[in-house]
Parts: structure tokens; C-alpha cells; sequence
């Protein structure tokens, strides 16, 4: 029983967090996007 | 609240002027709790990834195009963003109802054609052929006035001109022969349902 209560249960033992695949979209998108102004307008590049 | 050597200003900062390594220990220090709260709304991995990559583009564009300016409050405007893209799903998935088959519920159980599907069909064919057996077991008398009435579909009164006895005693025979088929039916166990 005490062993019911102590041991950590698998969902505690999990971390949620974002697939290393996802990180590297994200970071390989932001080396990828230049955000370039001219006058009072935006332009998004995205550069692969 | 974790102390960190460099704040999270810092890096936005930083990563404003084009370091990009600032957004990489960003996402570090904080993508276990934004992506925690995310999936804490939705309970799909899968969408939660979705949420969390969509906010870091949202994040990426915002910072790029200069318009940031809550310093010092990174983690609460990034999860703010992801709060909204939570709402967007749930929006999203109200417009276009998703009708899984999860065991638990089955739209085609709410909407049918009205029509037997085949297994019912069979199944039907097959009660109607016991009943027709049963029939068969009956007396002759009474057979006769109920497959007059239910087959033929013979009122009681026309069902006497043609067999010659009053209409009480048509009805008298119908009654015997309900009587008679529900015995063997019970006596036999059975089952003649759909």
C-alpha cells in the first residue's frame, strides 16, 4: 500500500514537451524569416 | 520562479538584434510550460504541437517586425498567444464538427437513413419466417381467420361471409389463435424481436 502512494505515477514521471522536431521548425523558421521595411510597409521573406 | 543568469528581456532583446540563439534558450527555458498549458486545453498531442509551433511563429513575427514592447513579460505575452491559438482550435473545431469513430459516440447513431440496414433486414426475414412456421402448427380453423385478417388483411365481417360462421366466432377463433401462438412461442423460448 505505502508503495501505492509513493511511487510516482507515470504520468508524473512523463514531461510534457514539444517534439525536438518541432523546436527545430521553429528555430530553422526564424534563421528563415527576415522582416524587411520600406517606408510604412512590411515585407516577410522567407529565405530557404 | 527560476533565477536565471540572463533574463528573458535580455534575450528578446538580444534576439531582436539578430541573435538568433537568444530564441533558441528561450524556447528552452520556457517550451515545457507553454507546452504543458496547451496541452492542458486540448489533450492531443498532436494539436498541441501544432499550438505550441504556431505560437513561436506568431512570437518570430511579432519580435521581427518590431512591434514587441512588453518587455520584461515574455512568458505571460507568449502564453497569451497560445491561449488564443486554443480558442482558435476549439473555434475551428465547432465550425467543422470532426465525427470520430472513438467509441464513445457515433453520429451515425443520432442520423440514419431510416432504412434496415442488412443485418436487420436478415434478421427480420428471419422472424417472419418463424411466425409463418408457427403458423402452420395452429389448428385449421384458426389459421384460417388469422391469415385472413393479418396476411390478407380481411375484415371481420368479410372473414365470416367467406368461411360461413358468424362474426363472434371469427373473432373468437383470431383470439384462440393469439392465445395458442404466444403459448408455443413462451413453451419454446422464442425470440421473435428485431
Amino acid at each position: 500500500m505505502a508503495n501505492f502512494y509513493l511511487k510516482p505515477s507515470e504520468k508524473e514521471e512523463t514531461k510534457l514537451e514539444p517534439k525536438k522536431s518541432t523546436v527545430d521548425f521553429i528555430l530553422n523558421y526564424s534563421k528563415a524569416l527576415k522582416v524587411t521595411e520600406y517606408e510604412e510597409l512590411q515585407f516577410e521573406t522567407l529565405l530557404n | 520562479m527560476k533565477n536565471y543568469t540572463v533574463s528573458d528581456a535580455i534575450l528578446v532583446s538580444n534576439y531582436i538584434k539578430g541573435d538568433e540563439s537568444s530564441l533558441g534558450m528561450l524556447i528552452e527555458r520556457h517550451k515545457q510550460r507553454i507546452y504543458s498549458f496547451i496541452y492542458s486545453k486540448v489533450f492531443d498531442r498532436d494539436v498541441s504541437e501544432d499550438i505550441f509551433q504556431d505560437t513561436f511563429i506568431k512570437v518570430i513575427k511579432t519580435l521581427k517586425s518590431g512591434k514587441y514592447n512588453e518587455e520584461g513579460k515574455f512568458l505571460p505575452w507568449v502564453m497569451r498567444i497560445a491561449h488564443n491559438l486554443v480558442i482558435d482550435h476549439f473555434r475551428k473545431g465547432n465550425r467543422m464538427p470532426k465525427f470520430e469513430e472513438n467509441g464513445e459516440f457515433s453520429i451515425f447513431s443520432v442520423i440514419s437513413d431510416g432504412d434496415l440496414n442488412a443485418e436487420k433486414k436478415l434478421i427480420k426475414g428471419q422472424v417472419e419466417e418463424d411466425l409463418r412456421m408457427l403458423i402452420q402448427e395452429l389448428p385449421e380453423d384458426q389459421k384460417e381467420v388469422l391469415v385472413m385478417r393479418m396476411y390478407r388483411d380481411m375484415s371481420f365481417k368479410e372473414i365470416s361471409e367467406k368461411t360461413g360462421v358468424s362474426i363472434n366466432t371469427a373473432l373468437g377463433r383470431m383470439r384462440y389463435a393469439l392465445i395458442n401462438l404466444r403459448k408455443v412461442i413462451e413453451k419454446n423460448n422464442i425470440v421473435l424481436t428485431n
